[in-house]
């Protein structure tokens, strides 16, 4: 059950990390928009 | 879309949960393996959702060649990306259920190595869009992809044409998998696919604003030394 456990958990875990890295992306890019419009 | 986008991700949540309680309740145990080749239902489901955004990607590498349609380049990029994740998930969890079915990690078997070969040629593809630059990056990204969509059919194939240690494809032609298992198989599968396409959404939506912000920053820095030069006058 360990290794099934493990496996299940590593999808998780990679699937969750590649989400939080689109978030950052959004926010990074949220702020560039942001910065631009204050230029506007 | 962006209105039915809260309401489809609570219900892929809930698809997600549903396929989870099936593969570990309900799917019966395997009697050679026991419960470890429930590891299948979040195995085989990645893999086949990896080749449906790689085929999405090869697809719009062509329509890119082709018409040099810019919405084409932002689905290819964005449908790698995804198909890298649910590749590396693929190449994680094939390990951990070969460990205690096999006795080993990893073998260099043709279904193995050419899905190392597969997530190696689209990582690759992924460095080429985010480290070069000019006007015939997206042209060279699609080529590449067009390569890298020749290894799907090897990674496919590659179980009935050659001598593996991976196992013989237990669905489809020749398969014997118990009806029970492939009933829980699939509705992993519809989750996973979902799911992926949620997040492909997600991502192309951020492409797409991406090169909006790009624009107008390119704009700007356009206009910003007619203004200097305007001033100066």
């Amino acid at each position: 059950m360990t290794y099934l456990y493990a496996a299940y958990a590593a999808t998780w875990i990679i699937h969750i990390g590649y989400l939080a890295t689109l978030y950052l992306r959004y926010s990074r890019l949220r702020d560039e928009m942001q910065e631009l419009k204050k230029k506007r | 879309m962006k209105r039915a986008f809260p309401i489809l991700a609570v219900l892929t949540a809930v698809l997600l949960s549903y396929a989870l309680y099936e593969a570990l309740v309900v799917a019966p145990t395997d009697a050679l393996q026991g419960d470890v080749y429930r590891i299948i239902y979040y195995h085989v489901p990645s893999a086949w959702t990896m080749f449906v955004f790689f085929a999405i990607n090869f697809v719009a590498s062509v329509v890119y060649l082709i018409k040099r349609n810019l919405k084409a380049d932002a689905v290819a990029v964005s449908a790698a990306e995804i198909g890298v994740v649910f590749c590396t998930v693929v190449l994680v969890t094939g390990p951990i259920w070969a460990r205690p079915v096999w006795g080993i990690w990893w073998t260099w078997d043709v279904r193995l190595t050419s899905t190392l070969v597969l997530w190696l040629i689209y990582v690759s593809y992924l460095t080429l869009r985010r480290f070069a630059s000019g006007g015939n990056m997206p042209v060279l990204a699609a080529a590449l992809a067009i390569f890298g969509a020749l290894d799907m059919p090897l990674v496919y194939f590659s179980i009935w044409f050659f001598r593996t240690q991976h196992p013989q494809p237990v669905v489809g032609d020749g398969g014997s998998i118990d009806p029970r298992m492939f009933q829980v198989w699939l509705i992993n599968w519809a989750a996973f696919l979902c799911f992926g396409m949620l997040v492909f959404w997600s991502r192309y939506r951020l492409e797409v604003t991406r090169r909006d912000v790009e624009q107008i920053q390119a704009m700007q820095s356009l206009a910003e030394p007619t203004r200097t030069s305007g001033a100066l006058r």
